[in-house]
């Protein structure tokens, strides 16, 4: 028997490729695939929380497929932040699943919804956890894939044109990745991240490496739904039924912002030319483009999506900055994001069924026919907002923070603003759907199906947890980046036969003396 | 419009694909080969049928549904990698063993996992697009 705790890298991405052959196999039976599905969406939330355990005890684990050596195997590898993206999308994945059971018809179960979900969640989980540059790129196009079936399981007029436009945008950023890594491999011939770790910070930026980082980063960028390369995103989120609207918003953009995160962290410097203030001007425009563009919408789905955008810029600002406090934000931000983002996105699909529309003009009077589901949704929007004590006031504060402590004033003004913009759309959904008198008066009040109001109030407690008690999260946080910033632990996992480059952090005074 | 000399040699040419198809997934063992590429001559001999005698006959050659065939080979290519967590590797770490003087490994029940998924997807569209030609 192999080492167990080596193996926990691997049980995040083989239990949804595993669901999504069952639930294939079972096409004819949906009941059968439902009790599949959330069974091993159990499964992956207790295997994701193990993982985590298994990085706070141990550091870095990695695990070699197929036991082929690095740099020549595909490497999985675990370090602090990929295995909170693990552990968040877990999270997430069960609440939305349990959201689906009510949401999901049988019409949408019998166009492939179980499979595609699971395959969707083995692509992501497989794009946190890799450790190869090229088996990223494979899991991008494992996430696509299952992401078009998602946007048109339900098959209308609205879905096909949401399903281009992501398509065409998506595959350009696909096209994009490839290049960068060809580039890549051009100048380094390696693909393994850690390999890359090692040379690229001893070679000479050329013009063909300088290229592939632009070309990262605008691939992520894409995927990350960032000024200018955004209008995919609201063109299409929306169509797709909430439960699967949710899990977009929670985690497809957040990929995009990890693999810039690893990418700009692991293997490019931020320092190094005009990469740093390029990343900065994009991050403000974000922010902007995104909460303006809410301010102007009515439907509460269409306000989310542009909100996911403005609040990508925030994350974007962290890797901006790239000082360790401002990447501890960032990824604090993150974690917060997804869980709080993905939560309003049900919380729409709520609102729609309580009040029987998502056009904010037309809904109202919610406040008194569902006063808990109020305050449910309260949560979340104020913490999106940045209001203390929820989890966005820490997301917002330690990336503002940082910025201050860099001197950037115009991009912590611009944070603020954006912050202030974004308390006035969550106040505008407030006031429209549950403050304001209903509209159109209903002989009988519309009740909330149970499978909703779980998951909601699940990932409503998990807000309020980071919020209150944010001190070990912000710890992990700084934990993360250390590993982040300084990738030794990360090199030793996958390379550990070979001496380490540097294995421990000489104060300053000493290491004259060593060296 | 159903052509006459179509119709009469497509079930030898459907036999003729099939088994060639089994070959290039047997040949890939230790040469140009194997599961994807066999899969799609497989496929393409159902679809050479689908296209002589119907959609409705191809579907019953294939006795599953494409997407099933699909799940169950994606399900069997998992199911080789199982014996590597066991032993002392890692995932994917393939078994090798002597049968009667063939060397053989689980490496070919992932090629054949890759065969089924690929005759499985590739028929899933085919069938449809096939079927709505004729509406």
């Amino acid at each position: 028997m192999a080492d167990a705790t080596a193996l926990l890298v691997l049980w995040p991405v083989l239990i949804p490729i595993a669901t999504a052959a069952l639930t294939a196999a079972l096409w004819k039976s949906p009941v059968a695939q439902r009790r599949v599905g959330l069974a091993s969406l159990a499964l992956l939330l207790v295997a994701s929380l193990a993982l985590v355990w298994a990085v706070i005890d141990e550091g870095v684990i990695a695990k070699q497929f197929g036991a082929w050596a690095a740099p020549f195997g595909i490497s999985f590898v675990a370090d602090p932040l990929s295995a909170a993206m693990i552990a968040i999308s877990g999270i997430l994945a069960f609440a939305v699943g349990i959201f689906a059971l009510s949401d999901i018809k049988e019409r949408h179960e019998r166009a492939g919804f179980h499979p595609l979900f699971h395959g969707l969640l083995a692509g992501v989980n497989g794009a946190f956890l890799t450790g190869d540059i090229f088996n990223l790129y494979v899991w991008f196009e494992v996430m696509l894939i299952t992401t078009l079936g998602l946007l048109v399981v339900q098959r209308g007029r609205a879905q096909i044109d949401g399903a281009l436009k992501y398509a065409a945008m998506n595959l350009f950023g696909t096209i994009l990745f490839l290049i960068a890594v060809a580039l890549l491999y051009g100048a380094t011939g390696t693909l393994n991240m850690a390999d890359l770790a090692r040379i690229l910070p001893q070679m000479e930026m050329s013009p063909g490496l300088t290229a592939s980082a632009l070309l990262f980063l605008a691939a992520f960028g894409i995927k990350a739904g960032v000024f200018p390369l955004f209008f995919w995103l609201p063109a299409s989120y929306h169509t797709a039924p909430i439960a699967i609207a949710a899990l977009f918003a929670g985690l497809l953009t957040k990929v995009g912002v990890y693999a810039a995160f690893r990418v700009f962290t692991l293997m490019f410097e931020m320092e190094g030319g005009a990469l740093r203030e390029i990343v900065a001007v994009v991050a403000a425009l974000t922010m902007i483009t995104g909460v303006f563009g809410a301010a102007i919408q009515w439907n509460v789905r269409r306000i989310l999506s542009f909100h996911i955008i403005s609040q990508i810029g925030y994350m974007l600002m962290g890797l901006a900055i790239a000082t360790p406090v401002a990447i501890a934000g960032a990824v604090f931000y993150i974690v917060h994001h997804i869980i709080v983002k993905a939560n309003l996105f049900l919380l729409a699909g709520a609102i729609k069924h309580a009040a029987g529309t998502d056009d904010l003009r037309k809904a109202g009077g919610l406040l008194k026919s569902h006063p808990w589901l109020a305050v449910l949704f309260l949560i979340p929007a104020l913490s999106l907002a940045g209001i203390p004590p929820l989890s966005g006031f820490w997301a917002k504060f330690l990336v503002i923070d940082a910025s201050l402590r860099v001197e950037a004033w115009w991009l912590a003004a611009v944070a603020l603003g954006v912050g202030a913009l974004t308390l006035f759309s969550m106040s505008k959904i407030w006031m429209e759907a549950f403050w304001k008198k209903p509209v159109l008066v209903r002989a009988t009040p519309r009740t909330v199906p149970v499978a909703f109001v779980v998951p909601i109030a699940l990932l409503g407690a998990v807000t309020l947890t980071i919020g209150l008690f944010a001190d070990p999260f912000v710890e992990y946080a700084r934990t993360a980046t250390a590993m982040l910033v300084d990738p030794t632990d990360y090199i030793a996992a996958v390379f550990p036969g070979e001496a380490p480059v540097r294995t421990v952090e000489y104060p300053a005074a000493t290491q004259g003396a060593i060296e | 419009m159903p052509s006459l000399i179509l119709t009469a040699v497509v079930r030898i040419f459907f036999v003729i694909m099939l088994v060639g198809s089994l070959w290039v997934l047997l040949r890939g063992h230790n040469e140009p080969g194997g599961g994807f590429i066999g899969g799609l001559v497989g496929a393409a001999g159902f679809s050479v049928l689908a296209l002589a005698l119907g959609v409705e006959a191809a579907r019953r050659a294939l006795v599953l549904h494409p997407v099933v065939l699909m799940g169950a080979g994606l399900a069997v290519a998992f199911a080789s990698g199982v014996p590597g967590i066991l032993t002392d590797g890692s995932f994917l770490t393939h078994q090798w063993g002597t049968l009667a003087g063939v060397k053989l490994g689980t490496t070919i029940v992932f090629d054949l996992g890759v065969y089924m998924v690929v005759v499985g997807g590739v028929l899933s569209f085919m069938f449809r697009l096939y079927a709505e030609d004729a509406v």
